[in-house]
């Protein structure tokens, strides 16, 4: 099994409630707490598994606003647990989750030089690195419905931007949706080979933005008008 | 990449020390310039172990949760972070027989072969060293076979910095000592002067449309999504100005290289010129430490790509 996350860069709305539902389910789960520095001071910061970043595409009239959510990709070659000294991070064999045993990190940082996803967080109150679990105890949770056993972010999306799924299966949901839209996975000039896996913006018909008619002789008096009166 | 000081403390003085271990070995196997005594040598390699030591636990002092030091030593087979603990701490024991055998008098090949095995070790623990950094294929400057280069040649030019004053100190023929200095230290200004000309223009290096994966047009950030600063912002966000680092690149030439070079000739004309070797030295060090230091402040990690930089 290969789990993962597909993210449908169409659809985001940006509303960055992945986010906040990933942090309130795992602030309690296997590795939490997710320490925050300063929650309500002047320089509010802290411990999240899940970014939201908003980027532009293309230069006006073309421009398109792209919303970007972010978490750690479980990376089939993955050099955040190849450099880590103390063995504390782990990718698992049989699902392909990247964990980190909280009792085992020693918080060098390495593995956070080694991850081009900034998808690992130091948390400055246990001293210890964290990161995305992908929902590890809920995903497997048997008293949970089934239709509950998948991770927090994706749960609670209300624009289902987010799937998830095994995508060593080519008949999954995930796998079919990657093929049929042309999914992409981020940096692969970098041979991480990342397992979760975006979606690109649909092509939409550009908005003419030249609607109005060409200003006649009385519209120019009219302008001119406006400049002189001193409203 | 934000610059730590323990780590900075910690590269200098172990590369330096590892560096004066075995250009002792070397001086003691050739008794150049007449040989430094017994009681010297020994000197002189606890002046080396303490440095390595003094630098090993420095950079415990950068780690968040220090009570699993220990267990950085487990992971040899993939991590040259872990690989550079190993071989520092089989170093030790190493050193410690060859000393030992020195101060004893113990017979030539025990001597000779324990002296030689700590400094092979010395060699591949400063390579290991190097190679933490050069490992990373998320920071383009770093990811080089310069980077060991230029790690080994620095701290065998402190090393041989540091020799040289004990030569002086000791009272034997410098001109051997010179030799050796002037050969590494020309080496390691080349061999940086290379490094800085490639990170100049290091190549392909991933852009913010490889980043978000929207290659087919021009890409850029609206928003970072975070009020304040994070660990990511903290950690990678660190930028130094091109004047600034051009500015600290001609400070590594002529206090690291130059003025170390300057000394030599001094310490030659005088035959002896303690004051000379103690600055020769310290400038070398102190040329080293900023070296480390921009080292450290001009690697771009890819990270920045999604905080906005259009290529790293």
């Amino acid at each position: 099994m290969r789990l993962g996350l597909v993210i449908d860069l169409d659809v985001c709305v940006g509303c960055h409630a992945c986010a906040i539902a990933c942090k309130e389910w795992n602030a309690s789960g296997t590795i939490g707490p997710l320490s925050d520095y300063q929650p309500y001071g002047a320089e509010p910061s802290g411990v999240w598994f899940n970014r939201i970043r908003h980027y532009e595409m293309d230069e006006y009239p073309n421009n398109k606003t792209v919303n970007f959510p972010m978490s750690c990709m479980h990376c089939e070659d993955a050099d955040c647990v190849t450099v880590c000294p103390t063995g504390a991070s782990y990718k698992r064999a049989e699902d392909g989750i990247v964990l980190i045993d909280q009792d085992k990190c020693m918080g060098c940082n390495y593995c956070s030089w080694a991850c081009p996803y900034g998808a690992r967080e130091l948390d400055r109150s246990s001293g210890t690195m964290k990161k995305c679990t992908l929902c590890v105890d809920r995903i497997y949770d048997q008293e949970l419905p089934v239709e509950e056993r998948q991770p927090a972010c994706v749960l609670t999306c209300p624009a289902h931007a987010r799937m998830f799924g095994d995508f060593d299966d080519p008949d999954s949901a995930v796998s079919r949706t990657v093929r049929e839209r042309g999914g992409f996975p981020l940096m692969p000039e970098l041979n991480y080979n990342p397992t979760n896996t975006y979606l690109p913006p649909r092509r939409k018909p550009v908005i003419p933005v030249d609607t109005q008619p060409k200003s006649g002789l009385k519209e120019s008096i009219k302008q001119f008008a406006n400049k002189l009166v001193r409203r | 990449m934000h610059p730590a000081f323990s780590v900075i403390f910690f590269t200098v003085a172990s590369g330096a020390g590892f560096g004066l271990f075995s250009l002792l070995f070397i001086a003691d196997t050739f008794k150049l310039g007449g040989g430094f005594t017994p009681a010297q040598l020994v000197i002189g390699g606890l002046v080396a172990m303490s440095l390595i030591v003094f630098g090993l636990l420095s950079s415990t002092f950068h780690l968040a949760n220090p009570k699993n030091a220990w267990r950085a030593f487990s992971r040899f087979r993939t991590s040259w972070l872990s690989r550079e603990g190993v071989f520092a701490v089989v170093f030790m024991p190493l050193a410690l027989v060859y000393l030992a055998s020195v101060w004893f008098d113990a017979p030539l090949w025990l001597r000779e072969t324990f002296g030689f095995l700590s400094a092979v070790l010395a060699w591949i623990t400063v390579f290991s060293t190097g190679m933490i950094y050069a490992c990373l294929k998320t920071i383009r400057q770093w990811n080089t076979p310069l980077v060991p280069a230029n790690y080994l040649a620095l701290g065998y030019a402190s090393g041989s910095l540091l020799l040289l004053l004990g030569a002086v100190m000791a009272g034997l023929d410098t001109l051997p000592y010179i030799a050796m200095s002037a050969l590494i230290v020309s080496i390691a200004a080349v061999l940086k002067a290379i490094y800085y000309f490639w990170i100049r223009s290091p190549g392909l290096t991933p852009t913010i449309n490889t980043a978000t994966g929207l290659t087919r047009a021009k890409v850029k950030l609206l928003d970072t999504g975070h009020t304040h600063g994070t660990f990511l912002t903290q950690e990678f966000g660190f930028q130094i100005a091109r004047q600034k680092a051009g500015l600290l690149k001609v400070v590594v030439f002529g206090l690291g290289f130059a003025l170390p070079g300057l000394m030599l000739v001094w310490v030659f004309n005088a035959q002896g010129g303690q004051a000379a070797a103690v600055v020769a030295a310290c400038a070398g060090i102190a040329g080293a430490a900023v070296e480390r230091w921009l080292f450290f402040a001009e690697a771009r990690h890819v990270v920045n790509l999604y905080h906005g930089a259009q290529r790293c």
